[in-house]
């Protein structure tokens, strides 16, 4: 039954036969390159099935030299790192708070970059172990090498040392996700300048840092260098936050500011230069005065987007698809590309939500089809995402910006409130950024579009909402909900005064 | 499912609503008054079969306005206040009638009520004081540097958090104000046929009538009825505003309030012990609740199991003072003694209503607990008189409840609205060391409901990411739900031990509330990296007895 479905897979093209006929019988059944969350979660998978598996994982250094083990972006540059980071900033301000709260804590308090970074590096480490533990015990074959496509069925690996191995597989999943782009037009930038890829591996304090961007890994970034006390400018050219909600984009970075992290609005570098001093004098443009200012900093971090890495792959020769425009490639709602038998999953496809959880999904629920007789698709709607800035962001669903664009303004209820989580009150915390905003049909039965909400906690409050969003939850079944007292999450429940009203939506008191 | 909300116009109801006030959610029935309020909408309604509500919405009521007031409310705690409130907004005469005795240590506190008092307010930021003390142990691991020694200052907390209190105290008493509420600091009484005698802390007595009467005195906590309790032991209701450091504490009894004050009284330093006669936390899962207590005990809290104190003397007085306290074992006649500084009650709550006058009003009560039954709209065995919070027999003892209670139970008073207050699914967290939040049925009510063969539980330690740097706790954190493989594995029971247990467990009662089923639970994507993303991966089955440990990301 096994072997017919995959046929079925398969048998589209004629060629995929004629190799297989010239080459003989494949190695593997599946082939994965590139050995991050999506890669790794589809080649466990396709082993519970008993199948061959092999993994190729590979890490090109940053061009600071950074490089890191079995894991992908998420582990070992992204959530994990950033999440214990943005953790020891909140800390930074649970010293703070504990004052109000009674604990006497004499000053100064300091905070010691390199015990940080060491602690978060060894619990980085300790997860590319499990990993390789895990593929290991898995029976899946892991290879340290660089993948590229030979022909068809057949990828060539390369290591380090320039070893090369051939493999092939009947099935290819490729999962190499993406990296951050450098601005390479800018003088100095690579040459100077680092980026999250480096940011998590510094032995030492960056110092005062100016990050260059406004997406959700600048915005992060620059909260928590300012909540460990570094003195953190973000500069960006135009909006925050781009494709999120703009008005809780707008609270996430009027918090920071009132955080204390700097915002040059509106600017744009020109050239970074280093100094006798071995700081870096940054020029920039600041597109409202049309002036050009500069300062010095000791660090320059890139977060100006991510690009899939695509380029070593050489999908030329099996004439797998791309995007023209993003690199990004191209796949259906099977995860196939445009050649049947090889697959992408994760950053590297495009279109798809650029996260840890959608990129595991995918590659288990690939593996379930090629080799578990499913045919269940991902299902790639109202995904939940949290933005870890000092004040976490979180949500689900489409942004007010989406709902009035898809249904008319006329035809979405708002409701929304600013509150003050109970723990703020004795911390005396200003509590001005905590907002929760739900976007409804406004038809009767007001079913729920989007979920938006500020505060502590953001990600584990929006979780389970999420769910019932997905499930087609409506405004009156949310009223209904009881709420847990005393908690944040509790406000999205009480949520009653519409925008439409225009009434004031400060919530005051119990 | 309010009814309303489905009615004809209900958009513009809403915005009607909008323009008159800002105040709370759902005030349905108003809104119909603005808009029902002309005569031959009047009539309309008349034709529709609702005539009465109708009439007493306009003030039209067929009774003789002989009674001072609409509604008088006898008590002014969270179901009492958002009552009273709520009639308000009908532009009714309403009364709020709320007297705290002073505790046998003469403790007393200011309009509001248990949970906003000596409750949920308090024990949250004493909570939150704890959770700052493991903060301020994972911070060095996080990079941060101070002095080693930290010492708590419980009066700094103590004058914080009653600081924060008497803010609340003083915004309830402006909110009754500014609706037009009256308000009177006065104990009220039953003494006749629509009418109570308030007294005041002077003694001065003044007799009140009203066409309705709402019953919301809440509970206080109950006593051992040993020789000392009264004298040197004290209860939550003295905790908070204890003006000097409890000292080395012991803990009597094993509810929530009992737990949660001694897992936070651990947390800032103190030396605490337990005396438990029996189970930790009845009536809440059982599995869960043992977890809670292994996790006290790994956290240096003493538990005393199956004793009893039947014995509490002063050894040398103070702030605090020493206590020797007797106990006997609820097993054989073994006594043992031990020496505290204090002697916390939490053994259980009283129904505040033997002191009330119910007698004379005929207002039945359950003999045994004083609990009030009620019907499903909330109203006593006399017509007139309802009760809403933590009197009444058989419903849940928790803010949010008795708020919802009180609102809805005004708004089919005088609004015309029929949405009844449902006490399924109600999510609720106990607020230990290690949070827990839960939601519908424990794993013992499932069985017991449904038979073992016919549910499925789902479980899984974690382990979140923030304890993984300072080492900390593994495998100490829990998920669980409960499937009935009858209706398609929906899910009737959401349980967490972990932290930000509250946060946790209010979406996914939304959920529930939507009647979600394991399958839809699979499907839905994980936020990364956090501790709900759990309940989006569970696959061991409890009857499979497959290991659960945390195997990484």
């Amino acid at each position: 039954m096994a072997a017919l479905w995959r046929r079925r897979l398969l048998g589209v093209s004629g060629l995929c036969r004629t190799v297989r006929a010239l080459s003989g019988k494949n190695e593997y059944d599946l082939l994965i390159i590139g050995g991050g969350s999506g890669g790794l979660a589809c080649a466990k998978e396709a082993a519970q099935f008993g199948r061959q598996v092999a993994v190729l994982d590979y890490v090109e250094p940053s061009p600071q030299g950074t490089k890191w083990g079995l894991g992908g972006t998420c582990v070992n540059v992204g959530c994990i790192p950033k999440k214990l980071m943005h953790q020891a900033a909140l800390l930074g301000s649970a010293l703070k708070d504990a004052q109000h709260y009674g604990w006497n804590i004499a000053q100064p308090v300091h905070h010691t970059w390199s015990v940080m970074a060491q602690a978060v590096q060894n619990y980085v480490k300790s997860l590319n172990w499990g990993h390789r533990v895990q593929l290991q015990d898995k029976k899946v074959k892991y290879f340290n090498m660089k993948g590229s496509f030979s022909d068809l069925h057949t990828v060539r690996g390369l290591t380090k040392a320039g070893k090369e191995t051939i493999v092939t597989a009947e099935n290819i999943v490729i999962a190499t996700g993406g990296r951050p782009k450098y601005p390479m037009h800018i003088a100095g930038a690579l040459e100077y300048g680092i980026t999250s890829d480096d940011l998590f591996w510094l032995k030492e304090s960056p110092g005062k840092t100016l990050v260059v961007g406004a997406s959700y890994v600048s915005l992060e970034c620059a909260g928590f260098l300012t909540g460990i006390g570094l003195d953190t400018t973000v500069m960006m050219r135009s909006i925050p936050l781009r494709g999120f909600d703009q008005q809780m984009a707008s609270l996430v970075t009027e918090h920071m500011e009132s955080y204390g992290t700097k915002f040059l609005k509106r600017c744009f570098p020109t050239k970074v230069e280093k100094l006798e001093s071995n700081r870096l004098k940054v020029t920039w443009k600041n597109t409202d005065l049309g002036t050009e200012e500069t300062d010095s900093f000791d660090t320059v971090m890139w977060a100006v987007g991510r690009a899939p890495d695509t380029e070593t792959l050489n999908l030329e020769a099996v004439g797998v698809k791309t995007n023209s425009e993003t690199g990004k490639i191209i796949v259906d709602a099977s995860e196939a590309t445009s050649v049947p038998h090889i697959y992408a999953v994760g950053d590297i496809t495009e279109g798809r939500p650029e996260l840890t959880p959608t990129a595991i999904a995918a590659g288990k629920l690939l593996a379930q089809r090629l080799f578990g007789q499913s045919s269940e698709l991902m299902d790639y709607d109202n995904v939940p995402t949290t933005v870890f800035t000092p004040l976490e962001y979180g949500c689900v669903g489409l942004s007010e910006e989406a709902a009035v664009q898809c249904y008319g303004s006329d035809n979405i209820e708002v409701y929304h409130a600013y509150y003050k989580p109970l723990e703020f009150t004795v911390a005396e915390r200003d509590a001005t950024q905590c907002y929760v905003k739900m976007v409804c049909l406004r038809e009767r039965e007001q079913r729920i579009l989007g979920l938006h909400f500020i505060g502590p906690n953001a990600g584990e409050v929006i979780q389970g909402f999420a769910l019932g969003i997905k499930c087609g939850a409506t405004y009156p079944q949310l009223m209904k909900t009881v709420g847990i007292h005393p908690t944040c999450a509790e406000e999205i429940t009480k949520l009653h005064i519409t925008k439409r009203s225009g009434l004031d939506a400060t919530v005051t008191g119990c | 499912m309010c009814n309303l909300h489905n009615g004809e116009g209900a958009q513009n109801l809403q915005e009607g609503q909008c323009e008159v006030t800002a105040e709370t959610s759902q005030p349905v029935g108003f809104v119909q008054e603005k808009q029902l309020g002309d005569h031959e909408k009047t009539l309309k309604a008349h034709k529709e079969g609702k005539p009465q509500k109708l009439l007493e919405m306009n003030g039209h009521t067929p009774v003789p306005h002989a009674y001072d007031y609409d509604l008088i409310v006898i008590g002014g705690g969270s179901g009492g206040l958002a009552a009273a409130k709520e009639a308000a907004r009908y532009e009714k005469k309403v009364m709020v009638l709320d007297f705290v005795t002073p505790t046998p240590l003469g403790n007393s506190w200011g309009l509001g009520g248990t949970c906003v008092n000596v409750g949920c307010i308090p024990k949250k930021l004493m909570h939150q004081a704890a959770l700052l003390g493991q903060a301020l142990q994972d911070s060095r691991k996080y990079g941060w540097q101070f002095t080693e020694e930290v010492k708590h200052n419980w009066m700094t907390m103590t004058e914080s958090v009653q600081n924060y209190i008497g803010s609340l105290n003083w915004g309830y008493r402006v909110a009754l104000r500014e609706k037009n509420v009256t308000y009177e600091n006065a104990y009220g009484e039953f003494v006749g046929p629509h009418t109570v005698k308030a007294t005041n802390k002077r003694g001065v007595e003044k007799l009140y009538t009203a066409e309705r009467f709402l019953i919301a005195t809440g509970e206080r906590p109950r006593y051992l009825d040993i020789p000392g309790d009264k004298e040197y032991c004290i209860s939550s209701d003295d905790l908070f505003s204890l003006p000097y450091c409890p000292g080395k504490t012991l803990v009597v009894g094993a509810s929530y309030v009992a737990l949660e004050c001694a897992g936070f009284l651990a947390g800032l330093g103190l030396d605490v012990t337990v005396m438990v006669r029996s189970i930790l936390l009845r009536g809440f899962d059982q599995d869960i609740a043992n977890k809670i207590g292994e996790y006290m005990e790994e956290h240096g809290i003493n538990f005393i199991r199956e004793f009893v104190p039947i014995k509490v003397e002063q050894i040398e007085e103070g702030t605090p003072g020493r206590l020797r306290v007797t106990a006997k074992s609820t097993k054989g006649n073994q006594i043992i003694e031990g020496e505290y500084n204090t002697v916390l009650l939490a053994i259980g709550r009283d129904a505040c209503t033997r002191k009330i006058g119910l007698d004379k009003v005929g207002v039945k009560i359950n003999e045994k607990t004083g609990k009030i039954p009620v019907n499903d709209e909330e109203q006593t065995n006399v017509p007139y008189i309802y009760a809403v919070g933590d009197i009444l027999q058989d419903k849940l003892e928790l803010t949010p409840v008795a708020i919802q209670a009180g609102r809805l139970l005004v708004q089919r008073l005088y609004g015309g609205a029929t949405s009844k207050c449902d006490y399924v699914n109600v999510p609720t967290t106990v607020f230990t060391p290690l949070e827990y939040g839960a939601c519908g049925y424990s794993e013992e009510a499932a069985v017991e409901k449904f038979g073992e063969e016919n549910i499925e539980v789902y479980h899984s330690n974690f382990w979140p990411l923030e304890w993984t740097v300072p080492s900390r706790d593994n495998n100490k954190c829990y998920a669980k739900i409960i499937c009935n493989i009858q209706d398609n594995e929906r899910v009737i029971g959401f349980h967490v031990l972990g932290p930000n247990a509250g946060e946790v467990t209010q979406g996914f009662a939304a959920a529930i509330k939507c009647g979600i089923t394991k399958e839809q639970l699979d499907n839905t994507i994980g936020i990364h990296p956090v501790c709900a993303e759990i309940f989006t991966t569970l696959s061991v089955t409890k009857r499979s007895g497959e290991n659960i440990l945390q195997a990484g990301c």
